[in-house]
């Protein structure tokens, strides 16, 4: 007798239903469509869908359905050329919203409101942009030395000391020209690391220096990683924002491995294109606040009163500000949000002269608003006569407006009416206003849309043809325990497919490789365990000992050899990108469901066909050999 | 239906000196051909720009080249993938103050005479430092990959019969790669990755062997160590078999059917899993056969199992 507990069966059918629901999105496919938000990042509303719907029918732009799809407009077409005409004209109507292509998955309203989601496509599939920049952290660590040098150049010529001072990589050397002064000169090299934290930034250690005594100030590792993280993180927001600027829904940017960003645009089609938008480039300047003049008067007359600018803030509302720049982005070092006494706020951190700048400012100004104003310099595609033309736009807005409340200089925090999560977004935009690090375009490739259709089209039939080859194979040598493999394997093909969907996961082509390969080497393990079963019953045991001999012999050879497989998988993920993580992700989601449908699974059906008959004779396994039973 | 007869009773340890030497033939040529000839690396390893360009019509490879020379493209190596009028153009990485997003339309403008399709089917731009990152990274996957099973199968069957699996894999792996040196075939990042799903399948299929040789060392007291190794691989003979043929046949149906970029990964797995399946049975076993295994280096360290031995 060959019988699972009742557990192990409800657990089984448990999962394959519950594989099977998160798979059945993938079956319906999808449609061309765009996404419409408000730029100002207010949720769209019901009230707006009317408006868009008459746009499109007024321009004679055939569309499928015009929703609601959480905060923003979603409009569906029946193929891709009406979706980019389309595109033109809600852009051209429409300048607050922000309109990006997509595919929306044609999902039936019950899926849908469990909030599932089909297999992402990964830009091979569907065609795009990807990008692959480096950032130059060694000019970041130049720069944040050459802070420290200026300012310690300066403050040794105050004290009259004679230097000379040289950057040599990650380290600044100092040598001091009269010994005399050696004294004085490392109580001015020791304030440097005076920033009023606990720790210790700098390492200054004595040294000489072509024949002179001096100085030696090297950052400590952390601070090395700090501010490499930071030219990281900074070049990362500004990407995004600009990236986010073009409207591409399922953009991806992020960072990968020590010093590279990977920008993904599903989609897009022009990369010089997409290329110029994201060399736009970011400043910040601090300014006081003129508060004696009505900000709303000159912004009726359309004048500053003189010596202020006219500016607005996000919202709209106008702000006079004095003409005088305080502070530049590129003197601020470092920009943080966190808590002060409880309330959210932003740590910021200048350089030296910036420091001094504020000092002076705020010394005299105790009591009166300060602003910071963020510039961005944004290229943009104008057609003028027939052809395409590069303008440069400038844009300003003020991010922050706070009253100065005490006197500082190299570090202060910017706090009040503030959510934590604003006090997050004007941190990331200060940095992306700080100076900025050079990046590097290092690698970069365009998927033509017909290619990525191509693509899938070839994938699909080879995954169907491969699946079909091995199901006769199997079910002509293996016979009723062939089908039942079979369905083991269908079960398993069903759970990859879940379980991409599940984590959200993009299914590449080489992810479909992986998916092949698996089919064929999942029913590796029935072999094992079927084989196992033929000799077991050669050797004259019965058909029900044979069956259970058979299971129990196989399993640690099919866990051994599979966890060696999982081991290459894995260690394929680590190191690969991209592709190669799809390939390897698809493998090892194989290799896990596999064992369970293959053993398990497989088990169960067995069980239900052959466990409960005692008087069994023979098994329907192929082979010359089911008359051996004793 | 069956592959083979109930019981096959080769003697396949029996000519494995003259195995041996052949595989250490093949091994060497691989070698000398990977010395002597290395790869045909792709822009993946060593940056470069690739186009997939299409035109209305079909397009002489020579007109394209003519016009690439007159634009500055002397070093182009242009062919056709496909059709007669899809063009596959491949350029040296551009310099370091190279625009190198302009690659792309300079090429459609240079060849504006013969009526390009825009954009291109497909555009790839690789930064030579990109490349050769990912041939160190490739390589360390590799050597790290083999470290971690090696210290598994360690683990699970003592140190002669993880040497015997890493000569096998590392066997399999030299094959693999020299079969695409030997013949000049694009190596790129899929075919690294099969590469690296050889080392895998080539390892499940030694284990398959290994475990039933350990089982065999407990159930036969009698045989001498080269009897019981031929017992067991005559025994997983038609399950190596069967799994390797099904392998091979779906990897056929994406070798013939999955288009071109996955021609490459396919073919690097079925040259694996044929090369894969032989070392299993020759390479491995007879490895271990020759680092003179004994039942001693079998036995997980169990209390009760060594009380057994004889």
């Amino acid at each position: 007798m060959n019988r699972y507990p009742l557990w192990v069966n409800v657990l089984v059918l448990v999962v394959l239903l519950v594989g099977a629901i998160f798979a059945l999105p993938n079956v319906y496919g999808d449609d061309p469509a765009i996404h419409i938000t408000r730029s100002d990042g207010e949720p769209l509303t019901e009230t707006a869908l009317p408006q868009i719907e008459k746009t499109l029918t007024d321009a004679d732009m055939p569309y499928l359905s015009v929703g609601l799809e959480e905060d923003a407009a979603l409009v569906r077409f029946t193929d891709v050329p009406q979706q980019l005409r389309a595109l033109d004209v809600i852009r051209d109507t429409y300048p607050a919203y922000v309109a990006a292509l997509t595919l929306a998955p044609r999902l039936p309203g019950w899926l849908e409101a469990l909030g599932l989601r089909p297999m992402n496509l990964g830009l091979d599939l569907r065609g795009g942009v990807y990008f692959l920049f480096q950032v130059d952290l060694d000019s970041a660590i130049q720069q944040f030395l050459n802070n420290y040098e200026t300012d310690l150049r300066t403050q040794l010529r105050e004290a009259d000391i004679r230097n000379s001072l040289k950057i040599d990589g990650e380290t600044l050397l100092v040598s001091i020209v009269n010994d005399d002064d050696l004294d004085r000169a490392e109580k001015i090299v020791n304030s440097l690391d005076d920033t009023g934290q606990l720790t210790n930034r700098l390492l200054i250690t004595p040294t000489t220096v072509d024949g002179q005594r001096g100085f030696r100030i090297a950052l400590t590792p952390e601070l090395l990683k700090e501010r490499q993280d930071f030219a990281i993180q900074q070049n990362t927001v500004t990407l995004r924002n600009r990236v986010n600027e073009f409207g591409v829904s399922e953009a991806v940017v992020q960072r990968q491995g020590l010093d590279r960003i990977l920008v993904q645009l599903p989609g897009i089609q022009d990369p010089a294109q997409v290329e110029r938008t994201l060399d736009a480039t970011a400043t910040l300047e601090y300014h006081l606040v003129d508060q004696d003049a009505d900000p709303y008067q000159a912004a009726e007359r359309g004048r500053a009163p003189l010596g202020d600018e006219l500016h607005y803030d996000k919202a709209g509302t106008p702000i006079l500000l004095r003409r005088e720049v305080i502070v530049t982005g590129d003197q601020v070092t470092d920009a943080t949000p966190g808590y002060d006494r409880g309330v959210p706020a932003v740590f910021v951190n200048l350089n030296p002269q910036g420091a001094r700048r504020m000092l002076e400012t705020t010394s005299k100004n105790v009591g009166r608003n300060m602003a910071v104003l963020f510039i961005e310099e944004k290229l943009e595609i104008v057609e003028r006569d027939g052809k395409q033309v590069i303008n440069t736009k400038t844009e300003e807005t003020v991010i922050s407006n706070a009253t100065i409340q005490g006197v500082f200089s190299n570090r202060f925090q910017t706090s009040g009416s503030m959510t934590t999560f604003e006090a997050q977004d004007l941190a990331l935009l200060l940095r992306a206003g700080a100076l900025a690090t050079p990046i590097v375009k290092v690698e970069e490739r365009t998927i033509g849309p017909s290619l990525g259709q191509d693509n899938i089209e070839k994938g699909r039939l080879a995954v169907i043809v491969g699946f079909l080859a091995v199901v006769v194979f199997m079910a002509l040598y293996y016979r009723v325990f062939g089908l039942i493999a079979n369905l083991a394997l269908f079960a398993n093909v069903v759970l990859i497919i879940a379980a991409l969907s599940m984590f959200g996961a993009a299914l590449t082509l080489p992810g479909i490789a992986g998916i092949v390969l698996t089919v064929g080497m999942a029913v590796d393990a029935n072999v094992l365990i079927f084989e196992r079963i033929r000799e077991e019953l050669r050797n004259g045991n019965s058909p029900q000992a044979s069956i259970r001999a058979g299971y129990e012999k196989a399993f640690s050879t099919i866990a051994d050899a599979n966890i060696t497989t999982l081991i290459a998988a894995v260690v394929l993920f680590w190191f690969g990108t991209g592709p190669i993580q799809g390939f390897a992700v698809t493998l090892s989601i194989g290799i896990v469901t596999s064992m369970f449908t293959a053993i398990v699974g497989t088990r169960v059906v067995v069980n239900l066909v052959f466990g409960r008959r005692t008087q069994l004779r023979r098994l329907s396994i192929g082979g010359r050999i089911s008359n051996a039973a004793a | 239906m069956q592959l083979l007869s109930q019981t096959t009773n080769f003697n396949f340890m029996g000519p494995r000196r003259g195995l041996m030497t052949f595989s250490v033939i093949i091994v060497l040529i691989s070698l000398g051909s990977l010395a002597f000839r290395s790869l045909n690396f792709g822009i993946d390893f060593t940056g470069g720009v690739i186009l997939e360009i299409s035109f209305p019509n079909a397009v002489e490879l020579e007109d394209v080249r003519a016009d690439l020379t007159a634009a500055g493209y002397a070093d182009a190596l242009v062919q056709n993938f496909g059709s007669a009028s899809d063009v596959l153009i491949r350029l040296p990485p551009p310099g370091e103050n190279e625009e190198a997003q302009s690659v792309g339309n300079t090429v459609l403008d240079a060849l504006a005479d013969l009526n390009p399709n825009r954009p291109p089917l497909r555009e790839e731009v690789v930064g030579s430092q990109v490349g050769s990152d990912l041939t160190e990274q490739g390589g360390l996957a590799m050597l790290f990959a083999l470290i971690m099973i090696f210290g598994y199968v360690m683990l699970r069957f003592r140190w002669k019969f993880a040497a015997g699996a890493i000569i096998a894999t590392v066997h399999d792996v030299v094959i693999t790669v020299g079969f695409f040196s030997v013949l000049g075939l694009g190596f790129d990042l899929t075919v690294l990755a099969a590469v690296l799903a050889v080392i895998g399948y080539s390892l499940n299929d030694t284990i398959v062997v290994y475990d039933r040789i350990r089982e065999n060392f407990r159930a036969m007291r009698r045989g001498t160590p080269e009897q019981i190794v031929n017992a067991s691989i005559n025994q997983t003979l038609s399950r190596t078999l069967i799994t390797a043929l099904t392998t091979v046949l779906v990897l056929v149906a994406l070798l013939f059917l999955g288009g071109e970029s996955v021609f490459g990964f396919s073919l690097a797995l079925i040259v694996g899993i044929i090369v894969g399946t032989y070392s299993s049975i020759y390479v491995a076993s007879a490895a271990a056969l020759a680092l003179e295994v004994s039942p001693a280096d079998l036995m997980p360290p169990k209390r009760e199992e060594v009380d057994d031995m004889p």
